[in-house]
């Protein structure tokens, strides 16, 4: 059994130790859940350890037969892009576990329940991410929607049950698109090398170009979904605004990275001439994705519904950087998938404290809190300025290596792009100075500011945040090789500035 | 004219069970009301598991002559009964709880008699008798490989089914309409399979599906005779599997019928059908195909896409499973219009991967009650999450399994019949299949929705404590749900290896 595995499976440990634990005992079951998270991290990062940085290719293989009447199989295996988001997603979860001590509480279902799911859909994650085989893939992005679901609805707030079946509704369809895909994949590698789901040998596929052409649009149009990309966006501010902070932040912090996950992996893997084709497209949809939703935040009134659209914004930003075809565009994307789950996690963590205190979600509502919390207020601050990209916070690194990378093939694309980066200084400041600055709005003045758990929660990921603006080094001398495979393989060639430029 | 010879050890698995049906009847007659539901039950079950061992026994022999050539008991053949006779089981053990039952089906709705005859308990047990009789029509079908044998099958099937349509306890006006409905247009489609046969056997002057076959490659394929006796045999074998434009009495029959009965009907009379649809289309009619392909591929198309849509109006829970249960007989026409051993295989496993999870569900309606019986409206299943939530979490794995999401067995055979369709090329079917799916999903989704997000309302639905035989029957098929879905390949693989005509 390999380390991929033993991460994989550890939560699922977890859950079992959970069901056997009894439903009164909630401060049991919520120390052992941070316990089993807290392993799994440690596990995660003696793996990372070992990663050999320099070398291409998948470590940590592993893979048994599964359903062998159809070539598939358990198969996992890390590259430096896989291995950084399982990373984020082990690192995440004990933070969002330690941080939403109390949003299990007054849920539809018990305590207990929350902390299975949420372990549960940790297994899912990394395995999502560990999965070299493309039928395991689908399963897991498929079923780990249900735990989300279950989450959504069951712990959230307002309209939940809508939320979470919209959410549901627009993931399956998209699934189902991908599943009609993912079979005509099959039966072409049946017919040329036989039944297989392994993702380096369909890689190896020579498929004709409007069959190509369907199967890219199946895979990316799932895909497109689940990383939001302006049209098929729309359940995510509901999402967002109706989940726990908790359940947000791992699913705009993670799950939401399975969607360009995918695209990198799949869509440019396995159908490198189709990605050609669709190229210009997906880059004006990207484009159309980061001014609108950089827009639409501006105009929020709700702080939950803001962070949803800052992120429509850079998820665009992330897909503009892996389709300009570029290593530097793809490693900043990469980059910026990890640092964006980061900051995600630190706007939704400190906005989901702020509500919890003030039982409101309006940014109207609250004011002065730097006065009365000031630890808070400094939290989101800090949160709120990377969200904008400032320069020495990670989130800059990423967004300006995507912008260089873009640059350098679409440049009308990269200067419309950075114009987000001046409305991500407004959205920013205005809901900073909405809520943090100014007189104490009544209802405000007895405010506690951040408790010694909460600010556990938030010092590593602002640590993090601060270490990787000033030192991205070792993180992108993980993703480097990995995105340089990619791009060879999808038969992209830096483009070289011509003299005089 | 000397008498035939018949392979008694490879009959005997039907025997088994016709023997028990009619020990049954003397049973119902001669035997005292105290021990009457226990014998009954015993023998049904006890029938049921002897066949199945006796197949297990014979399941690597096969012969096309064990009946004198109208019976092929061939792999596929074997496999189908083998699944016929698990899903049985577990419909016998739903029904085994008799307060589902009219006591006496011969009172009239409303009467004194039937007043008394519960008040004093008089209950009958025709309704395991019949139930065998069905089943051992059930095993006939599939394994028919002559017109006749295939009619009178048929006919062994529907016969005690009509009858257990009409036994319902509660709401027996409703139940005996649909037994009527359900008799008047089963004798009508039957009508229309006969006149089909009989043109058939003008145009190749046989009833043996291989000397149909022969027949036609031996004088080409544009007779019109032919395509009549193609299309009229096709409209009675689609009105049995609920194929539209001939599903219209499965809503009715379905809401009508006593649960357990629902649950019998939707799982093995349609894998009984469609397993002789199988063996018709791909013994007998396979170099036709050209003529009949079309039209089957847009029937598909289109009970795939009205089942879905026509579920989701639905305010009945078994209605909607009834307009579920059409559109998963479009899913199944996939693997009929396939005509290949993937097709056949695939068709295999959903065949049992389906009727665990129409069974199970059924179960479940069965124990959803509140003082009048069961409660089928769905608006009153709001919340039940709350109430009951094992019984609520065990029946949205059933309804995700119907839905297809993945680590359910519904997935896995969603995924083997749309891959055996890719594989003939049949890129269209797949699309419109992709997309009914997602239709039914969302019809799905809705009611898991109701099931655990809706408030309760005050209301006096509860969830009886099941009996022990429906509580093993939910928890086998549950289970079996679940393990078929993580695990598929054992299932798959013998699938694979039993998906074998003979000839």
């Amino acid at each position: 059994m390999s380390i991929l595995t033993t991460i994989e499976l550890l939560p699922l440990v977890g859950v079992l130790a959970l069901i056997f634990t009894p439903k009164a005992q909630s401060k049991l079951i919520k120390q052992l859940a941070v316990a089993v998270s807290l392993i799994t991290l440690a596990i995660s990062v003696v793996m990372a350890l070992r990663f050999k940085s320099g070398t291409t290719g998948f470590q940590f293989v592993e893979s048994h037969p599964w359903i062998s009447s159809f070539g598939i199989n358990y198969a996992v295996g890390v590259d430096g892009i896989a291995l950084v988001l399982i990373l984020l997603t082990t690192i995440l979860v004990p933070i969002v576990l330690v941080a939403g001590w109390n949003e299990s509480e007054g849920g539809r279902f018990s305590v207990k329940t929350f902390y299975i799911l949420i372990l549960i859909s940790e297994t899912m994650m990394v395995g999502v991410f560990a999965a070299t085989d493309v039928f395991l893939f689908y399963v897991i992005f498929e079923a780990m929607l249900i735990p989300v679901y279950l989450l959504i609805g069951g712990y959230g707030r307002g309209d939940r049950a809508a939320a979470a079946l919209k959410f549901l509704l627009y993931s399956l369809f998209g699934g189902l698109l991908m599943l009609a895909a993912l079979i005509g994949t099959y039966i072409i590698a049946t017919n040329q090398i036989g039944g297989t789901f392994d993702l380096t040998k369909l890689a190896t596929l020579t498929i004709d170009k409007p069959t190509q052409n369907w199967l890219f649009l199946g895979f990316f149009i799932a895909f497109a979904i689940k990383a939001p990309l302006w049209p098929l966006h729309t359940w995510l501010p509901k999402a967002a605004k109706s989940a726990t902070p908790g359940t947000s932040i791992l699913l705009l912090g993670v799950m939401d990275k399975v969607g360009t996950y995918g695209m990198i992996r799949f869509c440019m893997t396995l159908f490198p001439d189709a990605t050609k084709t669709f190229t210009p497209a997906i880059i004006t949809l990207s484009v159309i994705s980061v001014l609108y939703g950089a827009f639409l935040a501006i105009g929020q009134k709700d702080i939950n519904s803001l962070i949803a659209f800052t992120s429509i914004s850079h998820f665009g930003v992330i897909t503009l950087g892996i389709f300009a075809m570029t290593s530097q565009g793809l490693s900043g994307a990469t980059f910026y998938m990890l640092n964006h789950g980061f900051s995600t996690a630190a706007l939704f963590m400190t906005a989901g404290w702020m509500v919890y205190r003030r039982k409101s979600s309006q940014i109207e509502d609250f004011g002065g809190l730097q006065r009365v919390t000031p630890v808070l207020a400094w939290s989101f601050f800090i949160a709120g300025l990377s969200a904008l990209a400032l320069p020495g916070l990670s989130s800059f690194i990423s967004e300006f290596l995507v912008l260089v990378g873009t640059f350098t093939r679409y440049p009308v694309a990269a200067i419309l792009s950075t114009f987000a980066i001046i409305l991500a200084a407004l959205y920013v400041l205005i809901a900073v100075q909405k809520s943090l600055h100014g007189e104490v709005k009544p209802g405000n003045e007895s405010l506690t500011d951040l408790g010694l758990r909460e600010k556990i929660a938030i010092a590593p990921v602002i640590a993090i945040i601060v270490l990787l603006g000033f030192y991205p080094k070792p993180v992108l001398d993980i993703i480097n090789p990995a995105s340089g495979v990619v791009m060879q393989h999808a038969g992209a060639v830096d483009p070289v500035a011509k003299a005089g430029k | 004219m000397s008498a035939p010879v018949l392979n008694y050890s490879l009959l005997a698995p039907i025997l088994i069970i016709l023997g028990g049906a009619l020990l049954g009847v003397l049973v119902e007659a001669f035997i005292s009301k105290a021990l009457r539901a226990t014998l009954q039950l015993g023998i049904a079950l006890g029938s049921v598991v002897l066949s199945f061992a006796w197949l297990w026994k014979v399941h690597n022999e096969s012969s096309i002559s064990a009946a004198v050539k109208s019976v092929a008991m061939d792999p596929a053949g074997i496999y189908i009964q083998g699944i016929i006779l698990i899903l049985a089981f577990i419909a016998i053990l739903l029904i085994a709880d008799q307060d589902n039952f009219t006591a006496q089906a011969s009172a009239l709705p409303g009467s004194e008699e039937e007043s008394v005859a519960i008040a004093e308990g008089k209950q009958q047990t025709e309704v395991f008798p019949l139930t065998l009789f069905a089943i051992a029509g059930m095993m006939l079908f599939p394994i028919a490989t002559d017109l006749i044998t295939l009619f009178v099958a048929l006919e062994v099937l529907s016969l005690p089914l009509y009858l257990m349509a009409g036994l319902s306890r509660r709401r027996r006006l409703l139940s005996q309409e649909a037994a009527l409905k359900y008799f008047l247009l089963g004798a009508f489609s039957s009508a229309i399979f006969l006149f089909g046969v009989a043109f058939l056997y003008g145009y190749s002057g046989s009833l043996n599906f291989n000397e149909i076959a022969a027949s036609i490659s031996a004088s080409g394929n544009n007779s019109v005779f032919l395509y009549i006796g193609i299309i009229f045999i096709s409209v009675g074998l689609l009105f049995k599997v609920g194929a539209v434009p001939f599903h219209s009495w499965t809503p009715d029959v379905y809401q009508g019928a006593p649960t357990p009965i629902t649950g019998f009907m939707a799982a093995c009379t349609k894998v009984a059908a469609f397993g002789a649809t199988l063996r018709l289309f791909y013994v007998a009619l396979d170099s036709v195909d050209g003529t009949w392909k079309p039209i089957i591929t847009a029937i598909a198309m289109i009970t795939m896409v009205i089942g879905s849509i026509a579920a989701m109006t639905q305010r009945d829970i078994k209605r909607a499973l009834a307009y579920s249960s059409i559109a998963h007989a479009g899913f199944l026409l996939i693997g009929v219009v396939a005509l290949s051993q993937a097709g056949l295989a695939s068709s295999l496993f959903y065949f049992l991967a389906y009727g665990l999870a129409t069974l199970g569900a059924f179960a479940v309606i069965t124990i959803v009650r509140d003082s009048s019986g069961e409660v089928t409206d769905l608006n009153r299943w709001v919340g039940l999450g709350k109430k009951s939530p094992l019984i609520a979490a065990i029946f949205s794995i059933f309804l995700l399994s119907f839905g297809g999401i993945p680590l359910t067995a519904g997935f896995v055979g969603k995924f083997a019949i749309f891959s055996a369709a890719y594989q003939t090329g049949n890129m269209a079917i797949v699309v419109v299949a992709a997309l009914a799916s997602a239709i039914a999903l969302f019809f799905y989704l809705r009611i898991v929705l109701m099931i655990w997000f809706a408030e309760p309302t005050n209301d006096s639905v509860t969830v009886v404590i099941p009996s022990f035989l429906t509580r093993t029957a939910i928890f086998v098929t549950v289970a079996a749900t679940l393990i078929f879905g993580v695990i598929p390949a054992p299932l798959l693989d013998s699938a694979k290896n039993f998906a074998v005509f003979l000839r």
